[in-house]
């Protein structure tokens, strides 16, 4: 029809990407990460781990720290941030700190053959102590830690080549976020799927007993499970803290729309968490986003709707993790891809 | 028992003959007596220690990983191997053709005579000198019990040692070296299978005439 619709059509499509589409997808990249983290100690340890948050806090803890010695050095990779230099060392950190808590905390349960939920109650207990520990090492204050190139394309730059009255952001945390979790869920499903060790994992979460009997040896496969959830931990609470800010409380909240993204998905079930992941994202952004601005692009011309036409207030953005989670828990527990039910 | 010999359990429910099967491999703790394996004292060891002498063990329930694919459960079967295991692996699929049709498939989509040749295949993946099999026509319909008896005999003339439990006794009897029929957790009558089965008393206490 005439260019005038065209242009708002197109204007509305910008808008929702900028808006709904990169955001949610970048939030589904960090739930996705942090529900296989979930989903991996779920299934090979058979318990769910509520320390997971803080886990993530924690690597995240240990980036920003030795972020900060690099900065001091003048090291940097601009226009990347520095911290994913310091990357490798929040790794090591948060794969040595669930190690550790295994040693010295569920091990002594699953030795006695205790029930899961002992284990989660045992779990909600790290989850103190390591909150403890990080507001007692980097205090309880926001971080902020970014450096380095803030847009890949910014704002302006989309408006002056397209020329539309929208204008698209695309940041490098964004980018950064989604080429790294591609990476590792690409790499982690080839483990799964084609290492001896990632078969053997994959087999004591199948079937223990049998696993047992095939000479899989139980502490080897339970070590490489933890070492593997320490990394994802260490990586998703980065990102996250690189896209928005370190708040060590905030990692307490993330545990909610994990949890569901991994129980939507099917507890165990790694293609489950993932795309638990983006379910609850999409979900979230979806609900609270306010479409009036789309709405009067798409509507008929000097038209415009009354109120907001937000459907949820951000402010009850973890409703809608908890009413996914109540939802799926009343109609499908398994999930998704699920095997077990909770 | 020795190389190629089969050796068949039989007996009422709850004669004791699944305990005494897991008993032999480790899984359960002996209060008195022995186990021997090629004259080695092995009362003490475990399980795994067991599998890796050269005894394979098939379980009644739970014996596949149902979601992992039939050529990765038999891939498990030879996890504690290092050398090259293909050539077992078209020995197991030689055996038993029907794996090899559905190698890429997942073992908890199989039907349950199909489950049972995954669950031996592993076994054998192992290379075992005795291989166990406790109950392995368990709800498997009567055609595809004969045939499971069948590659059983074509197994032990490979030179493995096998030792059935079985509820289906007359079957499984008929192609046995040895019969030992348990009542309430004794061995009571011990002979070759065919004096067994020819034996009235016998045959109207536990095989049901």
């Amino acid at each position: 029809m005439t260019d005038a619709v065209n242009a708002d059509l197109v204007n509305a499509v910008v808008l929702l990407a900028n808006f709904v589409l990169i955001p949610a997808t970048v939030y589904g990249c960090q739930l996705a990460l942090g529900a296989l983290g979930v989903t991996l100690v779920y299934g090979v340890l058979r318990f769910s781990n509520f320390g997971h948050g803080e886990t993530m806090a924690f690597g995240a803890m240990v980036t920003i720290l030795v972020t900060w010695l690099l900065q001091s050095w003048q090291v940097g990779i601009a226009p990347l941030p520095t911290a994913l230099l310091a990357l490798p060392a929040g790794i090591a950190a948060s794969a040595g700190l669930c190690l550790l808590t295994d040693r010295w905390v569920y091990r002594f349960y699953r030795r006695r053959k205790a029930a899961p939920v002992i284990l989660l109650v045992a779990s909600v207990g790290v989850m103190f102590v390591v909150n403890g520990l990080i507001r007692f090492v980097i205090g309880p204050d926001d971080q902020v830690f970014t450096d380095g190139a803030r847009f890949v394309v910014s704002v302006r730059q989309f408006k002056a080549a397209t020329g539309l009255a929208e204008g698209l952001a695309i940041k490098t945390t964004q980018t950064i976020t989604v080429a790294v979790t591609a990476i590792l869920v690409v790499w982690l499903f080839w483990f799964l799927g084609r290492t001896r060790t990632g078969k053997s994992m994959r087999a004591y979460s199948d079937n223990e007993d049998l696993a047992l009997l095939s000479g899989i040896n139980p502490e080897r496969v339970v070590a490489v499970t933890w070492i593997i959830v320490g990394a994802l931990a260490a990586v998703a609470g980065t990102l996250y803290g690189l896209d928005k800010s370190f708040k060590p409380f905030v990692y307490l909240s993330l545990l909610l729309p994990i949890f569901a993204a991994a129980i939507v998905g099917g507890l165990g079930s790694p293609l489950g968490a993932i795309t638990g992941g983006f379910v609850v994202a999409f979900s979230e952004v979806l609900l609270t986003y306010p479409y009036k601005k789309f709405l009067s692009y798409l509507g008929p011309e000097g038209w415009r709707p009354d109120g907001l036409v937000q459907l949820l207030s951000t402010d009850y953005k973890f409703a809608v993790s908890f009413g996914i989670l109540v939802v799926v828990l009343l109609i499908k527990p398994t999930g998704i891809f699920g095997g077990r039910s909770t | 028992m020795d190389a190629g010999e089969i050796a068949v359990v039989v007996g009422p429910n709850g004669a004791g003959k699944s305990t005494a099967m897991k008993a032999l491999f480790g899984l359960l703790r002996l209060r008195a007596g022995s186990v021997r394996f090629d004259g080695e004292e092995i009362t003490a060891l475990a399980p795994q220690a067991r599998a890796r002498k050269g005894m394979g063990f098939v379980p009644q329930t739970d014996n596949v990983f149902r979601s992992m694919t039939v050529q990765e459960n038999l891939e498990m079967g030879a996890f504690i191997r290092d050398d090259d295991i293909s050539g077992t692996l078209n020995e197991v699929y030689r055996l038993f053709p029907v794996l090899r049709d559905k190698r890429r498939q997942a073992a908890g989509e199989l039907s349950g005579g199909q489950r049972q040749q995954v669950a031996i295949g592993r076994a054998l993946m192992n290379r075992p000198r005795v291989l166990m099999l406790d109950e392995p026509t368990a709800g498997v319909s009567p055609i595809v019990t004969r045939e499971l008896f069948e590659r059983i005999v074509d197994i032990a003339r490979g030179g493995v040692a096998v030792l059935i439990v079985e509820q289906n006794a007359r079957q499984a009897l008929e192609l046995a070296d040895t019969g030992y029929v348990l009542v309430q957790g004794r061995n009571r009558h011990t002979g070759a299978g065919s004096e067994l089965l020819a034996d009235a008393d016998i045959r109207r206490s536990f095989l049901g005439g």
